[in-house]
């Protein structure tokens, strides 16, 4: 029950300091649940957003729903998955009850594009840090750079290409070489 | 009846929206048109808002569509609706991943996929960091300014006391620099 409402909150805390969704929500969850908290490690949390970006729906929900689970079971995944909504929740609620021109107003517009440029930071900073925590051989280093590659082109040209399209492939070619390894091994 | 409209509309949303919040505005864009819940006007107004306010995206959309649709009860089953799918194939991926993440196949596939992830954040990051320093074709001086602040007061804590600027920290800074830069 403690362990629930701990969840709860660190999640509500989490999802209260998350903007511009997906990717930013890496570095604040790290921070949360594999420094301070120690829920989980960072290779479980490298798990974490590979599933979390192979399956739908937003990565938020997808990693609190794994780490509740983890921690605290079927309780624990729903503590967690709610606490990461209630915010959003209650902040669009009044938004939409109330404040029509939310957007017109100065000061939220001006912080707004001074967080916008910190999110891009923290989501450059997350790349960095899974980077330099990964192994360094020459497989996983080739994928690392051509997937890097690809997502520039992607984002730069505006290509129709999502990133799933990208981890299908880096999974299939890793896939087939390990089997090829593997047949050869033996 | 809007309520089911809600429901099954954001359940859908919730079922095949791939690749984070980006990915999905197509398809939320294909429902919320659809069924006619709002203009394209004011869906494109409505994303700004929910990037603009804090958690997932398709939350924020989900919670402001249900209320204006059909009230709390509408905000609420929408938001449930647009959860639901990730919540259940999570539960079901964690309760399997403890035998199945040992599987030879299924392990040989994440060493393929988390190098991948990396290179996709990494080169979103890149992408981003540079994107919101320009205004249309042109450099903005304020907005670098705002950049290499942060990165210099991350740099500065992290030499200071050895740890690193919690991401709220940052977030909170590059809130107020935004307000001292851009004006109230």
């Amino acid at each position: 029950m403690k362990l629930c409402r701990e969840l709860f909150l660190t999640f509500a805390k989490i999802g209260l300091f998350t903007f511009g969704g997906g990717y930013a929500m890496i570095s604040v969850i790290e921070n949360s649940c594999v420094e301070e908290k120690k829920w989980i490690t960072h290779e479980e949390m490298m798990d974490i957003t590979v599933i979390a970006e192979s399956t739908p729906g937003p990565i938020a929900i997808n990693c609190a729903t794994f780490v509740g689970c983890r921690q605290a079971g079927i309780p624990g995944a729903l503590a967690a998955t709610l606490g990461i909504i209630f915010p959003s929740f209650v902040i669009l609620y009044v938004i939409s009850k109330f404040f029509e021109g939310f957007l017109e107003w100065k000061m939220v517009s001006s912080a707004f594009r001074g967080i916008k440029i910190a999110v891009g930071i923290l989501i450059l900073d997350a790349g960095i840090r899974m980077a330099r925590k990964m192994q360094k051989k020459p497989l996983p280093c080739a994928i690392l750079a051509l997937s890097f590659a690809a997502m520039l082109a992607v984002n730069i040209f505006s290509l129709p290409i999502t990133s799933v399209v990208l981890l299908v492939a880096a999974g299939a070619a890793s896939l087939a070489l390990s089997a090829g390894r593997g047949g050869r091994g033996k | 009846m809007i309520y089911v409209e809600l429901f099954f509309g954001f359940l859908k949303a919730g079922c095949f929206s791939f690749g984070g919040a980006y990915g999905a505005v197509p398809l939320i864009r294909d429902i919320v048109l659809g069924y006619g819940w709002m203009t394209d006007e004011e869906l494109t107004y409505l994303i700004a808002v929910s990037e603009s306010t804090p958690g997932p995206i398709m939350v924020n959309l989900a919670t402001y569509i249900g209320s204006i649709q059909a009230g709390f009860l509408g905000s609420i089953l929408a938001t449930f609706a647009v959860v639901l799918p990730s919540f259940l194939i999570i539960l079901l991926v964690t309760i399997l991943w403890k035998t199945a993440g040992k599987h030879p196949y299924v392990s040989a596939v994440f060493q393929g996929l988390k190098p991948c992830i990396t290179g996709i954040i990494l080169a979103t990051g890149v992408y981003m960091a540079v994107a919101h320093c320009r205004a249309g074709q042109q450099w903005e001086a304020s907005s670098a300014a705002i950049t290499v602040f942060l990165a210099a007061a991350m740099y500065a804590v992290r030499r200071r006391t050895g740890k690193n600027l919690s991401p709220i920290q940052l977030i909170l800074l590059s809130g107020i620099a935004g307000i001292l830069v851009y004006g109230v």
